[in-house]
């Protein structure tokens, strides 16, 4: 059924139509519908959820993983701040390989304390061992969760899933969204039923010590799974695409697949720049939707035939002069020996808006590359002359 | 465990036995051991400090709760000696996630099993050390009994962060030496009195509330029992001594908790639906000395300083026990 | 290695010998024993038991020889001696 909703409130039917048994979550803006819709779902008894209302993001992120140990389905979301209080249990989720499905709506971190968009947040998370899908509209929210818990739970992969949509420019606007029904939900999610959980009947140890002799084993184990991720992102994309037929793969290639200037981006920003290249001449883009497990294979296809290379993302790794995507593709064009300018557009941080004119600006940078002037390797757009 | 009946009349047997000095209450004594489960739930093997109080304190409480339990696990000495992968000393199922949230993961659990229809089957049993409670776990052990979660918390203190060396925690006693309040010239240990835990439990209004110690299994097992049974959150703070940190021969760990008790260092009661008990009342009030003599960590205290911990004790004692310090 | 750690095995510490630990050895004396149970209670290690009989003893496969069981025992029925190795 097409109906008009928030970002929000499509990620809250997602929850809805997959049957968590247990959400643990804290307000934080701009996540904070999220878990009013759900808590106002479990009060209705439209939901059959545990709802623990918690004192913290460290502890919900800690009661969804005693919940899911415990063999229940569980969801949480949080945001910035949240995000950044939860680090330490996110990387125990994950190592203790328990399948959780998390939003995150992307949000600045401090300081200054800043409530508006970027993608720093769930960037500082990306060697946490989290799956992290970023999505570009409230429809591909939905479904996105819908599919996370099918990856995540899936015995080749057992690892959380964090669905990363941004903060305010999808979770506080209305767009048209394709909810599914139940029933066909129910048919592609079956019950969450775990190999081994937290249970009297035959104990097991959760958490146990791991000493140098045994750790790095753990690790690998983790890495091992990543990889499988991957397939099984594509896999569940593809089944998911032939029941509700709707897919997004592990990125998207948009206009001229011959142009030798392309776009690289995560989220939302999307929208805008495809607009900007509907204009324009010889230049394309590349929306990654995964982001962990990083699709290098297919991202150097995308990249395919490019001589400059602009990723345009909202986060700055601090230090390295640049934003944390456009470093990991400079690497992999390393590895597949894409001989391409990477150029690094740093915007949109801390909500500031990105205009078209920006989008316009970046694609002039990369047009002076190709042509072989000299351009900074990043550029900040929209950014204000200030006083060092 | 088969206990004999006749009843002996050794003077000595007296200061082992929990409940009072007439020979009648020892044979009391000896009948409730005998109710106590021969099942060991906690495994021999583990890698605990010899003679250590809070690997018992671990043995009584599952004693107590059965093998219908969960049990969650903050990181610390009991952690750290009972799981070194691949082995496990629990034959409950376990699970250990970080330091600051035992009763963060014991809440998940609880509503895992609510949502999953197993809640009337299976208790969930969160412990803490005294560093995993009273400080840094202190948040989310108030939010979990301020919700109202079903399930028993028990923090084992050993009144310092033992795991990581020794160091104070908030719940170190007035005057004792760790490596992070050491006495030097200017400082006479650690400048603050113990944390007041289970008052502050008391607070959040919560069903049930004691104290225990090791050295008095029957009350701990006995307080055990009776927060299983109570429906929502309860809190137990078992005194258990450690031999390293306070400076204690191995044997003597039962005998100073036991101490700790007869001179009103620690007081033994229980807080059910909001109605206060003394579980034990000393019948000989001990100088706090005694008690303090006996571990290294006190053996810098001057004079004065033990008449600030007498008082102290005192005054407590006046409170609980609404009499003077007898003689 | 199952995946995230998880040991299947529960209570598989007995492995773990730890009477290689002892310095002392508890010899119980049956003759002085009142049947008290404290031994048994206050052991950490869980190693003491009692037979059908009454005799209680240590596992000396665990029993790291604190002595806990000697002191609290009433009657001096315990006593700990030197682990002769």
């Amino acid at each position: 059924m097409r109906e008009m909703l928030h970002g929000s409130k499509a990620v809250a039917k997602a929850v809805k139509l997959c049957d968590v048994d247990v959400v643990a979550a804290y307000p934080i803006t701009p996540q904070t519908p999220i878990v009013e819709y759900i808590a106002q779902m479990v009060a209705d008894g439209e939901l059959r959820a545990e709802y623990i209302m918690v004192e913290s993001e460290h502890t919900a992120m800690s009661a969804c993983i005693g919940a899911s140990a415990t063999g229940a389905r569980t969801f949480t979301a949080t945001s910035s701040q949240g995000l950044a209080y939860m680090h330490e249990v996110l990387w125990i989720a994950s190592g203790m390989r328990l399948p959780i499905v998390m939003v995150n709506a992307n949000r600045a971190l401090s300081a200054p304390i800043n409530i508006w968009n970027d993608q720093s947040d769930s960037m500082a998370e990306r060697d946490s061992g989290w799956v992290q899908i970023y999505v570009e509209t409230n429809q591909e929210a939905l479904d996105s969760v819908i599919q996370a818990y099918r990856i995540a739970e899936d015995r080749e992969v057992l690892l959380p899933v964090m669905v990363c949509m941004d903060g305010f420019v999808l979770t506080h606007t209305m767009e048209p969204v394709d909810v599914p029904q139940k029933e066909e939900v129910d048919r592609f999610l079956p019950p969450f039923e775990p190999e081994v959980k937290l249970d009297p009947e035959e104990p097991v140890t959760m958490g146990a010590l791991g000493e140098p002799q045994w750790y790095m084993e753990f690790r690998k184990q983790q890495d091992v799974a990543m990889e499988r991720a991957l397939h099984k992102v594509k896999e569940v994309d593809a089944e998911f695409s032939r029941v509700f037929g709707r897919g997004y793969g592990v990125l998207e290639k948009y206009g001229d697949d011959d142009a030798e200037v392309v776009l690289l981006t995560l989220g939302s920003l999307a929208g805008t720049i495809k607009d900007v290249v509907d204009g324009q001449e010889n230049v394309r883009l590349v929306r990654l939707r995964l982001f962990r497990p990083l699709p290098e294979e297919d991202i150097a296809e995308a990249l395919r035939g490019a001589s400059v290379v602009g990723v345009l993302e909202k986060d700055i790794a601090l230090g390295l002069g640049e934003g944390a995507l456009c470093t990991e593709v400079k690497k992999l064009c390393y590895d597949y020996g894409i001989d391409a300018r990477v150029l690094s557009f740093v915007c949109g941080l801390g909500g500031r808006d990105v205009r078209m004119e920006d989008v316009e600006h970046a694609i002039q940078v990369c047009r002076q590359a190709a042509r072989g002037e000299k351009v900074n390797r990043t550029t900040w757009l929209g950014l204000r002359e200030v006083a060092p | 465990m088969k206990v004999v009946a006749d009843i002996p009349s050794y003077v000595k047997c007296r200061h082992t036995c929990e409940a009072s000095l007439s020979a009648s209450r020892c044979f009391r004594f000896r009948q409730l051991l005998k109710e106590v489960s021969d099942e060991e739930l906690f495994a021999s093997g583990h890698r605990a400090c010899s003679g250590c109080a809070c690997a018992l304190a671990i043995r009584l409480a599952l004693k107590a709760a059965g093998r219908n339990v969960i049990v969650t696990q903050p990181t610390g000495c009991m952690e750290v000696v009972s799981t070194p992968y691949p082995e496990t000393a629990w034959r409950v199922p376990w699970i250990h996630v970080a330091f600051e949230n035992s009763a963060a993961v014991a809440s998940g659990v609880e509503a895992a099993l609510k949502a999953l229809g197993k809640k009337d089957r299976v208790k969930v049993l969160a412990f803490g050390g005294d560093g995993g409670t009273v400080d840094i776990g202190f948040q989310a052990l108030s939010g979990a009994l301020e919700r109202g979660h079903d399930f028993v918390y028990i923090c084992y203190d050993n009144e310092a962060y033992m795991n990581t060396g020794i160091q104070r925690s908030g719940s170190t006693p007035y005057g004792a030496a760790t490596t992070t309040s050491p006495p030097g010239r200017e400082s006479f240990g650690n400048r603050t009195f113990k944390k007041d835990m289970p008052r502050i439990a008391a607070a959040h209004g919560i069903p049930y509330v004691a104290t225990a110690s090791v050295a008095f299994p029957l009350d701990y097992m006995e307080k055990v029992k009776k927060a299983l049974s109570i429906r929502g959150p309860a809190y137990i703070h078992v005194h258990a001594s450690c031999t390293p940190g306070w400076g204690i021969r191995e044997e003597k760990s039962i005998e100073v908790l036991r101490l700790a008790v007869d001179s009103g260092m620690w007081i033994l009661y229980e807080v059910e639906h909001g109605r206060e008990r003394v579980t034990y009342k000393p019948a000989m009030k001990r100088p706090v000395e005694e008690y303090l003599r006996l571990q290294k960590r006190f053996k810098h205290l001057t004079d004065e300083h033990i008449a600030v911990l007498q008082q102290y004790v005192d005054e407590r004692w006046k409170e609980v026990f609404g009499e003077g310090p007898s003689p | 290695m199952k995946p995230g750690a998880v040991i299947s095995e529960p209570g598989s510490t007995v492995r773990n010998r730890t009477g290689g630990w002892r310095v002392f050895r508890p010899v119980f004396d049956m003759k002085r024993c009142i049947d008290c149970g404290n031994c048994w209670i206050f052991c950490p290690e869980c190693c003491v038991s009692r037979s059908e009989e009454g005799e209680y003893s240590a596992n000396l496969d665990y029993c790291k020889g604190c002595g806990i069981c000697a002191n609290e025992c009433p009657t001096e029925a315990i006593s700990m001696e030197l682990e002769e190795k």
